[in-house]
């Protein structure tokens, strides 16, 4: 069984990767975009039998950082 | 007067580190990650600046799950002193023995360079050879030197005067412009800029003797 986590930092950190993408597409001309946001994909191939509380769990000991992080999890 | 350096792949200033130990007073032992202990009657250890484990997922996390800092966290549990600097101090956020965490620099860029660093208090044994409100002068060196916390946790250091340094002028986007912090037994401090990258002549700077010297003075059996 495969999942994917999702890692973006929270609303109110700043995200100075995000804004230097947001700089560029404007420079590229792209106008109207307000906000970007960058965070990463993690995907995992796991054991059959594994739960969504041990997908949990790993990103609550390691795979984010909750104290600047958010992170959400596709199981699939 | 016993100090441990640890080892981790990637580290880049233990041997510095080291040295500022050695030349305080302090016998050192340089302990690598994968060791499950500590020497025996270590005083303080010293989590050096580097790229642990090549920064990867974020700076510190891979090392702060590495099998020595679970002995590290147990000496800082049973009171002993650790001090964590530049990817050092991303470590101890990571093992949660500080509070807050280290984001990319606010400028997108690498900084090398001195900058001036304030005492914010001298009540500590790291900050006790200097005086409250003294600006020195120390060299950072760091991508991902900007301190977060929540504004809760900022208050709450700033009430128990636990901030041990702050920019005299922020090139990080660090909030509230802090440097370094100590836990809340003030025996744990984590730091940016390199004190060992400041203590001897030959660097350019001694502003960072002082913090060595004052450990050597505090930690000396009596």
């Amino acid at each position: 069984m495969k999942a994917r986590v999702h890692v973006m930092l929270k609303n109110g950190v700043l995200d100075p990767q995000g804004a230097a993408v947001r700089h560029a597409l404007g420079a590229l001309g792209f106008d109207g975009v307000e906000r970007v946001r960058q965070g990463k994909v993690i995907d995992l191939d796991l054991a059959e039998g594994t739960t969504e509380a041990q997908v949990r769990d790993m990103c609550e000991k390691l795979l984010a950082n909750t104290v600047i992080e958010s992170y959400s999890i596709e199981l699939g | 007067m016993k100090a441990a350096v640890i080892v981790f792949p990637g580290s880049n200033c233990d041997r510095d580190l080291a040295v500022a130990f050695r030349e305080a007073g302090f016998d050192v032992s340089m302990v690598w990650h994968k060791d499950t202990a500590l020497p025996q009657g270590v005083d303080i250890v010293g989590i050096p600046g580097g790229f642990s484990y090549g920064d990867y997922l974020r700076c510190g996390a891979i090392a702060a799950q590495s099998p020595i800092c679970r002995a590290v966290a147990d000496h800082a549990g049973r009171g002993g002193y650790a001090v964590g600097i530049c990817n050092g101090f991303q470590v101890l956020t990571e093992t949660g023995l500080l509070p807050g965490a280290l984001l990319r620099n606010a400028g997108l860029k690498y900084i090398c360079r001195t900058v001036g660093l304030r005492v914010e208090t001298a009540a500590s044994v790291y900050t006790e050879g200097y005086t409250a409100g003294q600006v020195i002068d120390i060299p950072i060196a760091h991508h991902d030197g900007n301190y977060f916390a929540d504004d809760e946790t900022v208050a709450a250091l700033r009430g128990e005067d636990r901030i041990a340094f702050s920019y005299a002028d922020n090139p990080n986007g660090s909030v509230g412009d802090i440097a370094g912090i100590l836990s809340a037994n003030r025996r744990v401090l984590g730091m940016m800029p390199h004190p060992e990258r400041a203590s001897d002549a030959r660097h350019g700077g001694t502003d960072g003797t002082a913090m060595f010297r004052a450990l050597g003075t505090a930690l000396a059996p009596a």
